[in-house]
């Protein structure tokens, strides 16, 4: 059928544009599926039924005159809760932020807003965006469509598992280390972290403000190079947003959809694979090289080696802007507030209501970076992570010199069980070990599925990394091995999803 | 005497002083340092703001041009280095009048530093210049207000509940720091509120701020120490003084205040130190109504803002073009300044340094553009309105008489409107606030009589109740007038105009 929740965004565009159906239709549809199943998969934090059909009608009335904002306008999204929504809630999947209601857009709602999309709701999420679970939400965790019982990723769990379980046809996430791609990567769908400064972080509550960047969710890379293009570019109320144009997403990614590979060099970093990683994971990474090169890509390997110390500097230079960050939920102004019996002074509610306020995992993560910004460590913590910021970025450039696109595994797990490293710090940073270093240096990645683990049946990513503000290179590249890969599979990764024939045999509707 | 207080004398002979000056000036640029809010002083609370200033969720600053350019006008005005490159830190702290929970400042990289300037003071021996050196300007935002509602002090302390305006949040301030000022012995009070003097004639001749002291828009914190004499008068051979351990007084926001404050703790510290206890290292507080300070939080070691550079914005590099461009337009240096005034005016050495000491330069400078000659000017200002503001202790400045106030009531007098008299109590009327000098003129019935009738009536009655006066004038003691005039002018209420009265008297008598 026409308008169906499994079309992707470029199909109903095309469906929309032709009249086949109305963005009222597309809207309710994907509603309806939000109610039939989010009970069980928990995705959104919030969906705003009545907001997005009265966005959805406005948009046809636009098409109806000729006046479509873009290729986009009528298709419905759904937001991570990390971005201020006028209007909507928004939580941060935290308590200390139950009920507050943004008087402003970010920049990247508004572009949303401007570009004709009904915003069906704000997604789940770890809480502030620390974790790789979504078990660090205080609403509860979020389901991975694949296998109730397991993760989605995380931090934006909810935005994959809303693709990947066609609740939405888009979503917004955001990538402070890995929280974009590694989900897309456990939920078989699609995730990318554009350039730092590619994207306006106005309006996203920062967790660190120079790793953080919101980027596109999806089912496919060309919806994805389509919403790119719609929330990308110069924003001048970011001060380290870039002043220049987007490359031509779409076009590239046009082109790398006939699945010509020849001339590319793609580099495998040496550093990213092997001990730590799955089998299942590795083989599907090895088949994804195998059939690049086989469509005339030149391989090459690449060593970075200060790519081992990523994860620790990581760990120092996003608690300590984390901490600083998170310093204004303080109960004077809005969110949470609790007071203490007594005579409590202004100290004494913020102390209460941060103690109530926050979870365990930002507790944690406000203690480690106040610790690293203390005077007489800061030099040996937050400085010295700052040099081997730089080293890794350096890594890049020399890697880039031999290598158009980097690849890698994008997590090294398949989806875990719930609750089977909630309690493990440690254990979970590690999903994070092959993400992070894009952030840390800036540069775009995608993660593509590159098949399911013989082991468990369960999807896993290949992620490509560009040059900074060469994101057109990775959806090239994305979009040949997606190609290739839906050859070989003959359809959709997501088609062979178990969790989703639970969902829809237990409500007995189909996608 | 204050038994916690050596005399000032007997202070200077046991120890020399080393002084520091912080001051923070609000420019006066139409929007906020990191958004594009208004920054009207006054306005009903809470009605400047937007997510940037107050801090909401996701909000991010972007740095205001104008008060970079202003910044390093300032900079080059005090003579220092303009930085090539150059970032903003955060200073973490938690309050609830900051919005953040940590203010955007500059921390080891200000926009400016490396600076000097020369101010006078009255020495023993006739004028003397200090030359001040300038640490650092650097940039920074302002917080918000807290108003504590209830309890007896207005503070935070017994109050019932506190509100906060954030309209300040955010507004442009330039932090400029002097290194140690050592050396000026008896002169220290004169040399800080000669600096401070200086900084708010500078800084208006720069158009970068209002500079109002009493408006909070020019703050300065005092920091002093005292070195015993044996120690402090010897440098350790690189040309330092051992210096003592410091005190910062926070707010002392007029001119006289500064002079006071410094005074005070020479006093205090002298008196601790000699009774042999340390000097806590700390911030005072003061009190402008006692003229004492009184001990703040203790600042420790343990006071750590854990800085960190501002991830949220890119650094600040102004092009040399840019600087060269900036320097090329300054004003002329207050020295020069002063010279040329001096000239023009044609005012004596001590003229001037009475007009400069007391604050008073831009005020006449002003009150002369506005159409008073240079010898009215300062006769009201440093005769009239300087003792007035000694008997409040205000700021000349504060007083709440503009230049165009002084201007009108002098082409007042000229016109023969009023006189000098009735001027003083124009001038009443306005530091009262009761309005233009026109209005006050009206409303308070103070022009001179110039109805003929009313004067001849007033004259044949002085001459009628003083019959052995009338007789000496006819008799040709023209002299005698005076005592005639004076009984007219009595009956007038002093507003008539005496050389019309002893016109009369004389016409009716000789």
């Amino acid at each position: 059928m026409t308008g169906g929740t499994s079309t992707t965004a470029a199909g109903l565009a095309e469906e929309l544009a032709a009249g086949a159906v109305t963005s009222v239709e597309v809207t309710q549809r994907h509603l309806d599926r939000i109610a039939e199943v989010d009970d069980r998969l928990h995705s959104f934090l919030h969906v705003d039924a009545e907001g997005a059909l009265e966005q959805a009608a406005a948009s046809d009335a636009r098409r109806a005159n000729g006046e479509a904002l873009s290729p986009l306008d009528g298709i419905p999204i759904a937001v991570k809760d990390v971005l201020a929504t006028k209007g909507l809630p928004t939580t941060c999947g935290s308590r200390i932020l139950e009920g507050w209601v943004p008087p402003y857009d970010a920049t990247v709602v508004a572009r949303l807003r401007e570009a004709g999309l009904p915003i069906l709701g704000k997604t789940n999420m770890d809480e502030f965006a620390m974790g790789s679970s979504t078990e660090h939400s205080a609403y509860g965790p979020t389901r991975n469509p694949w296998d109730l019982d397991r993760i989605p990723g995380g931090s934006g769990g909810g935005s994959a598992a809303a693709v990947a379980a066609y609740e939405a046809p888009l979503a917004i996430g955001t990538d402070t280390g890995g929280s974009i791609r590694q989900p897309a990567a456990v939920t078989g769908s699609v995730g990318v972290k554009p350039t730092y400064g590619g994207v306006s972080r106005y309006g996203l509550v920062s967790l660190a403000n120079s790793l953080d960047q919101a980027g596109p969710v999806t089912r496919t890379v060309l919806d994805a190079a389509l919403l790119h293009t719609v929330i990308g570019g110069h924003d001048p109320r970011d001060s380290t947003s870039i002043d220049a144009p987007l490359p031509d997403l779409v076009g590239a990614t046009q082109r790398g959809a006939e699945g010509d590979l020849s001339g590319v060099r793609i580099g495998v970093v040496k550093e990213l694979g092997g001990e730590g990683y799955q089998d299942g994971v590795l083989a599907r990474f090895q088949e994804s090289v195998d059939l690049m090169v086989a469509a005339g890509a030149e391989l090459v390997e690449v060593s970075c080696p200060h790519f081992v110390h990523a994860l620790a500097t990581y760990y120092l230079i996003l608690p300590a802007e984390a901490s600083s960050n998170l310093a204004r939920f303080d109960a004077m102004r809005y969110g949470l507030r609790v007071t203490p019996e007594g005579d409590p002074s202004a100290e004494d509610v913020m102390r209460a209501t941060r103690e109530a306020g926050f979870g365990d995992e930002v507790k944690r993560r406000i203690i480690l970076g106040t610790y690293a910004l203390s005077s007489g460590y800061y030099d040996a913590y937050y400085g010295k992570a700052q040099k081997v910021r730089t080293l890794i970025t350096r890594d890049f450039q020399q890697a880039f010199e031999h290598a158009d696109v980097l690849l890698s595994p994008t997590a090294p797990t398949t989806a875990f069980k719930l609750g089977e490293k909630v309690d493990d710090p440690l254990a979970m940073y590690l999903n994070d070990l092959a993400t992070i270093p894009a952030n840390l240096s800036g540069v775009p990645g995608i993660s593509v599925p590159s098949g399911l683990a013989d082991e468990d049946g369960l999807p896993a990513g290949v992620q490509i990394l560009a040059p900074a503000m060469a994101d057109d290179r990775v959806y090239l590249v994305g979009a040949a091995l997606e190609a290739i890969l839906l050859d070989k599979w003959g359809g959709p990764l997501l088609d062979q999803a178990r969790g989703l024939d639970e969902l829809d045999h237990r409500t007995g509707t189909t996608a | 005497m204050n038994a916690e207080l050596m005399p000032y004398d007997e202070a200077l002979e046991r120890f020399d002083p080393a002084l520091g000056l912080e001051v923070h000036v609000e420019l006066n640029t139409a929007s906020k340092m990191f958004c594009g809010c208004p920054t009207e002083f006054g306005a009903p609370p809470n009605t400047q703001t937007c997510p940037t200033c107050l801090g909401l969720p996701g909000s991010m600053p972007v740095v205001n041009r104008t008060a970079v350019e202003s910044a390093m006008r300032i900079g080059l005005a005090l003579n220092c280095e303009i930085a090539e490159w150059c970032r903003f830190a955060r200073k973490n702290y938690f309050y609830p009048d900051m919005p953040k929970n940590f203010q955007t400042s500059q921390y080891d990289e200000p926009i400016a530093f490396n600076g000097w300037t020369d101010v006078v003071v009255e020495g023993p021996d006739g004028p003397q210049t200090v030359r001040v050196d300038i640490e650092r300007a650097h940039m920074e935002e302002d917080t918000g207000k807290s108003l504590h509602v209830g309890g007896a002090t207005g503070r935070i302390h017994g109050a019932d509940y506190s509100l906060v305006d954030y309209n300040r949040a955010g507004i442009p301030l330039i932090e400029i720091v002097t290194k140690p000022i050592l050396g000026t012995r008896e002169l220290v009070p004169l040399v800080a509120k000669a600096y401070v003097a200086q900084l708010r004639d500078l800084l208006l001749g720069l158009g970068v701020s209002d500079v109002r002291m009493e408006q909070g828009s020019l703050r300065c914190d005092v920091n002093l120490s005292l070195a015993p004499r044996d120690v402090g008068s010897e440098s350790d051979g690189a040309g330092r003084h051992a210096l003592g351990t410091r005190t910062e007084t926070k707010n002392v926001n007029s001119l006289r205040s500064v002079e006071r404050a410094v005074r005070y703790e020479v006093q205090r510290h002298a008196a601790v130190l000699t009774s042999g206890r340390p000097i806590l290292q700390e911030t005072r507080h003061w009190h402008e109504d006692t003229g004492i300070t009184t001990s703040g939080r203790e600042k420790s070691d343990a006071e750590d803002y854990r800085y960190f550079p501002e991830p949220d914005l890119v650094p600040v590099a102004p092009d040399r073009e840019w600087v060269e461009r900036l320097r090329a337009s300054l004003p002329e240096p207050p020295h020069e300044r002063r010279a040329r005034l001096q000239a023009a005016w044609g005012f004596t050495d001590l003229e001037m340094r009475d007009t400069v000491g007391a604050g008073a330069l831009g005020l006449v400078e002003e009150t002369i553009a506005a159409g008073a000659s240079a010898q009215t000017a300062r006769k009201w200002w440093l005769g009239e309105l300087a003792r007035r503001a000694n008997e409040t202790e205000t700021d000349i400045a504060a007083l709440g008489v503009t230049p165009a106030d002084v201007a009108r009531v002098q082409a007042l007098v000229d016109e023969g409107a009023i006189n000098d008299k009735l001027a003083r109590q124009v001038f009443d009327g306005l530091v009262a606030g009761e309005g233009t000098p026109d209005e006050i003129i009206a409303a308070r019935d103070l022009a001179i009589v110039s109805d003929e009738g009313a004067l001849s009536a007033a004259v044949d009655e002085a001459i009628a109740a003083n019959p052995d006066v009338a007789d000496k004038i006819r008799e040709g003691k023209v002299n005698a007038a005076g005592a005639l005039i004076g009984a007219v002018m009595k009956q007038m209420r002093g507003q008539a105009d005496a050389a019309r009265v002893r016109e009369l008297v004389l016409e009716k008598l000789t």
